[in-house]
């Protein structure tokens, strides 16, 4: 039930906490794996050198679920964290709203630090793909994870955003420097418009809408029009990006084998057997689901109908996003479907990470900035994550006085 | 009935590139176990594959020695299987969309020349390698080889004798050392092979069960392996010995024998992926030129040249095998005009100090635009043969300019003969003895006399000069 795995004996600077997902040589990193209880990394993530030189002290590690790509971190080996309302709560929003951190660093492997935010009336960006080095992160989505920042406010996030975000030689999918640039200010939102995504929206309770509309108004107020869109493309991405996400996921967690660190099972006669104990010993249930789906997708029997499928849905979702960008400044959406979940629904769908991240796997399959405050989601085209951020900065300003987003505080 | 063998070969090659392919640590071999080793080629969580751009070079220009269309968009993909020697549990290669298809290599055969046509070259890394230890029963992993570049060559199965296998062989070994992809050394593993063997009745348009044979090291091992393959073959379709089945067979050498290792039902899926962390590699045709712009002569175009300039058959075959040299010759010839000359002094001379410091012909390191001008200095009689072997074995160790080296170093052939004869004399007045013997009839009583003026003058006279005035300085006594 911890919130902060590992705290650092002090810190030097405005105290920034990890996700433990990010390699740190100053205290172990877990990926909320009992894998990696205690696996100290040779080196630093790129993100901590340039946090560092940017005057943040990392204060610790916050908790997160097994390789981090659960619901909200109730698979972590070191148990899930609930808040006093008895609701799943991230580690990290846990750690933000009790001011312990300016702000959180973390992968956004599967969106929860989206909904953690949309969740707490956070603010969380979840930057254009390749603007911040993934250097130094433990891979479970290469393709479409990002290191995000969640803060208390848009404009603490920019400033850490501002901070790690640049080229790294180190990562190559890593931009140029120049392009990284991009997301330290925000360009100016031409078209005035917003598209609003329909089923998307529809899919989510009257809290979340509440939210949505309070958006829509804001919106309104400050010049810009917001359109309905038919959203069946951008729906679609969710089952791509679960076949993707498994599948990297699969290989990527398979060099965690008991053969060179981390858990090694204690009862093996042969190879196979230590590869098949540690494993098994190590890895919680909803992991080796996941890894036994990423292998059979893979298969080659799988790989053409439904991998390739999958790799082609992806461009499909990328020419949508690129076609709404055409007329429209941002999507709006929710981030997740309700304002709270209980350790009782998750324990009854164990699989409901991959039908909650519907809202967050668009950004992610289509590797595009995303930007959560007041309970709502704005995705952007590529580099446009200050102007979001702004955007949303706004809104969330005037979402926290007290008449707007009611009905969300009373789920709270 | 008779049959006829059907052969195809994936033959894996090392590249010579000075680091890995996805990391910075170097690519050496023999050097302490898990002394070039990173995070990134031990397979620790966070690292991320950059890739060397070196290694596609060499992957274009063996593409392009073997006749290959060059895949102008290529990319690397994931390949997953588990062995203690594979650290991150896959391997990076090229399953979708590999740097060369569609080649062909000229053998000769003794029904003439024969194309083999060559499927693909793909890049990849290697793995590291196992250490068993039978004392201790253990087994210990050296990371070393991690992420060493590789080229794959996959031939179609247009082999059909194990004639034919080594001679293909040897055409790429001899095609890819003259373009310095690849030192390609069976018996250090930069090169190796597994044979893909079927065998049918003969004119059958059919192909047979096919196996495949791994861990031949040695070309003698590899005829050995194809004919014991062959007979187990056709002893399996003609007396029933057993059932041929698809699988893949280790060859033991000393045994002499091949041994299943696994088949079709128990070989793994490798669930090859695109990896996302390797950016599809896009060859713009400023990198096709440059690459085609380093590509050597055929290594027997480049023969014929050292033959016409003059030098020996045997010579210029030497010549032909080691690029280095090949390059060296060229300099040196190109500093002196000398080609016959050049020819012996790399070929003798050069190789001999190499063959002292244990290395081979490709770690000849020395100028080839100074060795022509030693040659030339040799030739012009300006420096003796022994000074200038001498000066030789210095160039090895420095780099000197030999004339400036030998001015400095009192080597220059004296040209005052008066100087050179009141030597003589000295010599012949103090050694009477010797030089009655000459008189008397003892040929061989000249030698310590030579040997002395020799040394006296510091080597610097040419010996056949120097022999002559002795006679007629001992003669006139």
């Amino acid at each position: 039930m911890s919130l902060l795995i590992n705290k650092a004996q002090e810190t030097a600077g405005k105290p920034v906490v990890l996700e433990d997902l990010v390699l740190t040589t100053a205290m172990p990193t877990t990926g909320g794996s009992k894998m990696l209880d205690g696996y100290m990394s040779l080196f630093d993530a790129e993100v901590v050198a340039k946090l560092e030189a940017a005057g943040y002290g990392i204060a610790g590690k916050a908790n997160i679920g097994e390789f981090g790509f659960d619901l909200m971190g109730e698979t972590s080996y070191f148990g899930a964290c609930e808040n006093e309302a008895g609701a799943l709560v991230s580690a990290a929003s846990q750690l933000l709203s009790a001011s312990e951190a300016q702000a959180v660093v973390g992968l956004d492997v599967n969106g929860v630090q989206r909904r953690a935010a949309a969740q707490a009336g956070q603010v969380c960006v979840k930057p254009t793909y390749g603007t911040v080095s993934r250097f130094g992160t433990i891979a479970v989505v290469c393709s479409g994870e990002a290191v995000c920042v969640s803060a208390n406010t848009a404009a603490e996030a920019q400033d850490v955003l501002s901070a790690i975000a640049g080229h790294d030689d180190k990562d190559g999918t890593s931009l140029p420097q120049a392009v990284c640039e991009k997301v330290k200010t925000p360009a100016e939102l031409a078209h005035k418009k917003i598209a609003l995504a329909k089923s998307l929206t529809a899919a989510a309770d009257e809290a979340v809408k509440s939210c949505i509309d309070a958006f829509v108004a804001f919106a309104q107020d400050a010049g810009f029009t917001v359109e309905e869109i038919d959203d069946a493309l951008l729906v679609a991405a969710r089952p791509a990006w679960n076949v993707l996400m498994s599948s990297e996921l699969c290989n990527n967690v398979s060099r965690f084998d008991g053969v060179k660190y981390g858990y090694r099972s204690a009862n093996a006669e042969t190879i196979d057997d230590l590869y098949t104990n540690s494993r098994t010993e190590a890895f919680g249930e909803l992991l080796k689901n996941t890894i036994l789906f990423g292998s059979e997708m893979l298969s080659e029997e799988n790989y053409m109908p439904r991998y390739d499928k999958s790799l082609r849905m992806r461009r499909v979702v990328v020419e949508e996003f690129a076609r709404l960008f055409g007329e429209y400044d941002a999507v709006l959406m929710p981030a997740c479907s309700k304002m709270a979940y209980t350790p009782a629904e998750v324990a009854a769908d164990k699989f409901l990470c991959f039908k909650e991240n519907m809202f967050t796997a668009p950004a992610s399959i289509a590797g595009l900035p995303a930007v959560v405050a007041g309970g709502v989601q704005l995705v952007g085209p590529a580099f446009s994550d200050a102007a979001l951020l702004a955007l949303a900065g706004q809104f969330d300003a005037a979402s926290k006085t007290p008449v707007a987003c009611e009905a969300s505080e009373e789920v709270r | 009935m008779r049959y006829e063998t059907v052969i195809g070969l994936e033959v894996h090659v090392e590249l010579a590139t000075d680091s890995k392919i996805f990391c910075s640590c170097a690519n050496r071999s023999g050097d302490e176990q898990n002394s070039h080793v990173c995070p990134a080629c031990c397979g620790m969580p966070g690292m991320l594959p950059v890739t060397n751009k070196r290694a596609v070079d060499l992957g274009m220009t063996a593409g392009m020695m073997l006749n290959c269309h060059i895949n102008r968009t290529t990319t690397f993909d994931k390949k997953s299987y588990y062995y203690p020697d594979l650290p991150g549990s896959y391997q990076t290669t090229q399953w979708f969309s590999p740097v060369a298809v569609n080649g062909t290599v000229r053998i000769e055969t003794e029904n003439g020349p024969k194309d083999i046509r060559v499927k693909q070259i793909h890049m990849e890394e290697d793995a590291g390698k196992l250490v068993h230890d039978t004392l201790s029963n253990t087994t210990l992993v050296d990371f070393n080889r991690t992420s060493v570049p590789l080229i794959e060559i996959v031939s179609q199965p247009d082999l059909s004798s194990a004639d034919e296998v080594v001679a293909y062989l040897e055409r790429l070994r001899s095609l890819l050392r003259f373009a310095k992809v690849s030192e390609c050394r069976m018996e250090l593993g930069t090169m190796r092979c597994d044979v893909n063997l079927s065998i049918r009745p003969e004119g059958s348009d059919k192909l047979g069960v096919r196996t495949e044979m791994k861990n031949m090291n040695s070309i003698s091992a590899i005829r050995r392996a194809i004919a014991y393959e062959v007979d187990r073959h056709i002893d399996a379709i003609e007396n029933g010995t057993e059932e041929l089945v698809q699988e893949t067979r280790r060859w033991d050498d000393e045994k002499g024998m091949s041994f299943a290792m696994r088949n079709k039902e128990t070989a793994g899926d490798y669930r090859y992926f695109p990896d996302p962390n390797v950016m599809p590699i896009v060859i713009d045709d400023e990198w096709y030129g440059r690459i085609q712009g380093t590509l050597p002569p055929f290594p027997e175009v480049k023969k014929q040249q050292l033959i016409d300039q003059g030098l020996t058959e045997y010579d210029a075959d030497l010549l032909t095998q080691s690029r280095v040299l090949c390059d060296c010759y060229d300099a040196a010839f190109a500093a002196s005009g000398l080609a016959k000359e050049c020819a012996n002094w790399i070929a003798t001379n050069c190789l001999s100090i190499l063959k002292k410091n244990g290395q081979t012909m490709d770690d000849l390191e020395i100028d080839g635009d100074r060795l022509g001008q030693l040659v030339k200095l040799v030739g012009d009689g300006v420096v003796s043969n022994a000074n200038a072997k001498k000066i030789l074995e210095v160039m090895f160790e420095e780099d000197v300019d030999p004339k400036a080296y030998a001015e400095a170093n009192d080597m220059i052939v004296s040209n005052d003969t008066d100087a050179v004869m009141d030597v003589i004399r000295g010599i012949v007045a103090a050694n009477e003895k010797d030089a009655n013997d000459f008189r008397g009839g003892n040929e061989k009583a000249i030698n310590p006399l030579f040997g002395k003026c020799m040394k006296e003058l510091k080597g610097n006279c040419a010996p056949q000069q120097l022999r002559e005035m002795l006679i007629a300085c001992i003669m006139e006594g």
